[in-house]
């Protein structure tokens, strides 16, 4: 309260007649009328008032006391593994739920109790401040610069031309050497993208039984994800190698496919394409029965597979490549050589 | 000799004594005495700011806390722990620390959606402040440098984002790092380089998630740490801007002091905000990793998005055609370049539109003043089409769902997405414009004939007329305390000396600029001095 008698026997107005663009002539109606005398609030004028906010701000801070002895409680007495049903939340850790109401509610009563202290107790008479340019002033700046041009002058710096020069090459060198640790961040690229497991003769094994796969193994309308034989989910490099060789396989009826080149890489109408878009490198999972459109679920490409696995909507920037696929002697399918491009996003040197 | 003051310090309480010593040391009390009572200004839209201040304190508290958990390793094991559903499934070990955290460690689950939860409200409030601050101009001299070590806070927070919620290593967030390596094989010349050596090999390898963990929690809040200090030390410097009205000027700062009143309100702002996102993560579920699954690069979940701030740069990738060129051996992916290249320099539009602005005006003054949108219509106008366009790509980046949720056509969603992506802002920066000067016409009415009192009267004749009511003069200072800019002039191509000179291409673009913000139909010549006394002698009854 005090700072307000303070600012009744020094009113505003007064403080900003020192500037002169607020200096208010009746002349000029539009002319910075000076700071509007303060409007008292309740609480600065009826005690009780102020009493009951204080009565409030301290029962918020009490609150929150209360809260965190729940929060602690809550902490002890729920099990980490407990689901409760809550409407309309559903059904949830019990004790995330209360673990997080009770910090919320302990912090946010602080956050309310002190912030209802400064709008209700503490002062809100407005007062101006003066700023301050924060250039320095001229002779700060020429005193600077001279002490500058000392400086420099007595490093010699100017004068001694090769010290200078030697100088800036050593310091722009010096950190080729941080660029050529960095060398061992990976490997060279060479054609590791070009390849991948399939090979001439591997099966095509079913993802999810781990079993090869005959003709007969695929139906008309459904969606089969195949990897290479050899390859093990516990293989230490497993993830690198299903990344690129992932497989799907469909079965069209042959008179439907309209690509000449996928009819002949194809083995009775079953035909092979990797599941890895050609866009980014999501997996491509949604099939489309009736038109043997797949649709990466990412980015929305959308391919034909009766077309050479043909781009018809989306980002995607070429076909997708197939894997040319036979039967063995043991009626198993099995691939006839690598894809025949890479598989996956398109790069620089992919040609 | 020091015996006086020896008594003195003996007698002074306990506190004093204290920081008696920091003084002597640190030389505190004249640090202290500059800022200890500082006024700040009062308005709703100052403490955006603060939001973003606080969730980054609580981002960095909480995950602190995560770290001591979390197991940044690409090993794989097979899962034991007690949540049935994963039991037996292969992993790594980042993801089934994440699943323990999750499960086991007690409360862990709540610091965990905190930190995410805080992560989206820090990008969140991040852009809404540097809206706020583009808005009302306050990036003007002096604050250029903050407005840049702000510019920088968002960026660096996007990607801090992105490196996080990629640690899981869960189904949704590897599809995400892998969208993120196709996009850097898309680089010409050094793309597929760049992508082994960040993935250590061929994706995904067994090193990102190391290598994200300590560009997560060392190098990008490191760095962020730094320039949130630089930007509050700033902040300080300049003292904070405030909205032009009775009392204030461009030459100083009305509010209420920092010590009690900010102290206050601030740092009780702080517990409201960690307190609400508390409740938050107490009750919705944030990034439900043991729902998605461990990542295999041969499996996808639809309706893959990411977290909201890079839905933007998804959206671009979603809506750009597959251009691919082939070329003596090489292949240009412009489908995925162009959107990686376009995403930095939108976020870059915004950036240098301050210093394109200054460079027009080529004013050199100091502005403590904030300007209202609508007396800058060119400067909102942008800013709106600026909003535009981030909200058209992330439509765009959810085209999918906007489908399923709502029976429409993907491809309908994808080339509405096309061209609104050059229409809409276009469309937004006229509108906005219109809208503003329209505000600016009518504060000149209300100016210069009073505001309307919603009184009809009856005239002695029958006339009917409303009775306005003139504004007292606060009202009238606020509404005319603006500055208008008058456009640049080319010189005259032939001066008095009959010399020809010819304007440079740069002079030709400033004026262009120029005319274009404070150009005729830009913005409402305000209300003269002379205006006002003319219609008030008149026929001021009205």
């Amino acid at each position: 309260m005090s700072s307000q008698d303070n600012s009744e026997e020094n009113p505003p107005q007064q403080q900003d007649d020192a500037d002169g663009g607020v200096l208010a002539t009746r002349d000029n109606p539009f002319a910075n009328p000076g700071l509007p005398p303060h409007e008292h609030r309740v609480q600065d004028i009826d005690e009780r008032a102020a009493k009951r906010s204080e009565r409030v701000v301290a029962g918020l801070f009490t609150l929150s006391m209360l809260s965190t002895i729940g929060f602690i409680a809550s902490y002890v007495a729920f099990p980490v593994d407990k689901i409760v049903y809550v409407f309309p939340i559903g059904h949830v850790s019990a004790l995330n739920l209360s673990l997080g109401l009770t910090l919320g509610l302990a912090l946010f009563c602080i956050g309310a109790g002190a912030i209802h202290w400064a709008r209700t107790l503490m002062t809100d008479v407005e007062v101006p401040e003066e700023r301050h340019d924060i250039e320095a002033t001229p002779e700060v700046r020429e005193e600077l610069l001279a002490g500058f041009q000392d400086g420099v002058r007595e490093s010699d710096l100017g004068r001694r031309k090769l010290v200078r020069n030697t100088l800036i090459g050593a310091m722009a060198m010096v950190p080729l050497t941080g660029l050529v640790l960095l060398r061992d961040l990976g490997p060279m690229p060479g054609t590791m993208l070009r390849h991948t497991k399939w090979a001439k003769g591997k099966m095509l094994i079913n993802e999810n039984t781990h079993e090869p796969l005959r003709p007969e193994d695929i139906a008309v309308g459904s969606l089969t994800f195949a990897m290479p034989e050899g390859l093990s989910e516990e293989d230490h490099d497993f993830n690198n190698q299903i990344a690129k060789a992932a497989l799907m396989i469909v079965r069209l009826q042959p008179e439907n496919i309209k690509d000449k080149r996928e009819l002949d890489w194809s083995h009775e109408g079953i035909v092979a394409f990797s599941k890895i878009c050609t866009h980014v490198g999501c997996p491509i999972s949604l099939y489309e029965q009736q038109t043997h459109h797949v649709l990466c679920p990412c980015h929305q490409s959308t391919f034909d597979l009766t077309d050479g696995g043909r781009v018809i909507f989306g980002p995607a920037g070429h076909a997708l490549p197939q894997l040319r696929i036979t039967v063995n002697d043991k009626g198993y399918l099995e691939a006839m050589g690598d894809f025949a491009e890479p598989v996956g996003p398109a790069y620089w040197e992919r040609g | 000799m020091s015996t006086a003051t020896d008594t003195r310090r003996k007698k002074a309480p306990a506190g004093e004594r204290v920081a008696d010593w920091a003084d002597s040391r640190l030389g505190i009390y004249s640090l202290a005495k500059a800022n200890m009572r500082k006024i700040f200004p009062d308005h709703w839209s100052f403490m955006l700011g603060e939001v973003c201040l606080y969730s980054f304190i609580i981002i960095i508290l909480t995950g602190v806390y995560l770290t001591m958990f979390f197991n940044p390793s690409m090993g794989e094991i097979v899962y034991d722990g007690p949540y049935v559903p994963m039991q037996g499934i292969r992993m790594s070990e980042a993801y089934a620390s994440t699943l323990d955290i999750s499960f086991e460690v007690r409360g862990g689950l709540l610091i965990r959606q905190i930190h995410h939860w805080a992560a989206l409200i820090f990008v969140g409030s991040m852009f809404v402040h540097m809206m706020r601050v583009f808005f009302t101009g306050a990036y003007r001299k002096p604050r250029e440098m903050n407005w840049v070590f702000g510019f920088l806070l968002l960026v660096l927070g996007l990607f801090t984002g992105l490196t996080g919620y990629s640690l899981p290593d869960d189904l949704l967030s590897g599809t995400g790092v892998r969208f993120t390596q196709g996009a850097i094989l898309s680089v010409p010349l050094v793309g597929t380089y760049l992508s082994m050596f960040l993935f250590g090999g061929e994706f995904p390898g067994h090193d990102f998630v190391g290598r994200f963990y300590s560009i997560h929690i060392l190098l990008l809040p490191g760095i962020m740490l730094g320039l949130v200090v630089a930007h509050l030390i700033m902040v300080f410097l300049h003292k904070h801007t405030h909205w032009a009205g009775p009392g204030k000027t461009n030459t100083n700062v009305v509010g209420t002091p920092f010590l009690p009143v900010y102290m206050g309100k601030a740092g009780g702002f702080f517990f409201l905000v960690f307190g609400v996102i508390a409740a938050i993560a107490a009750v919705a579920t944030i990034n439900p990793v043991w729902a998605i699954g461990p990542y295999r690069p041969d499996q996808v979940s639809t309706g893959a998005q990411p977290d909201w701030y890079l839905g933007f740069a998804e959206g671009l990738i979603r809506v750009m055609p597959g251009w691919e060129i082939d070329a003596w051996g090489h292949t240009l992916v412009l489908g995925v370049f162009i959107p990686l290249v376009i995403f930095p320099l939108v976020l870059l539009a915004i950036a240098v539109y301050p210093f394109i602005e200054s460079w027009a005006t080529g004013d050199t003054r100091n502005h403590h003043l904030l300007d209202r949108p609508r007396n800058t219509p060119t400067r909102t106008g942008f800013g709106v089409a600026w909003i535009t366009t981030y909200l058209t790509m992330l439509i765009a980046g959810g085209n999918d769902l906007w489908a399923t949720h709502f029976h429409l056509s993907i491809n309908g969603i994808t080339w509405f997405s096309r061209i609104a992506f050059f229409v809409l802002p276009v469309v937004s920066f006229i509108v906005t414009k219109r809208i503003c000067l329209g505000l600016q016409r009518r504060d000149k009415e209300k100016v210069l004939h009073g505001r309307e009192s919603g009184i009809i009267k009856r005239l002695p004749h029958g006339e009917f007329i409303e009775v306005h009511e003139p504004l007292s003069q606060d009202q009238l200072h606020t509404l005319t305390a603006h500055d208008q800019y008058q456009p640049l002039e080319l010189e005259p191509e032939v001066d008095e000396n009959g010399v020809a000179r010819k304007p440079t291409r740069s002079e030709k673009l400033r004026v262009k600029l120029s005319k274009g913000l404070y150009g005729e139909d830009n913005q409402i010549a305000k209300p003269t001095v002379e205006e006002y006394k003319e219609i008030t002698s008149s026929h001021g009854h009205h």
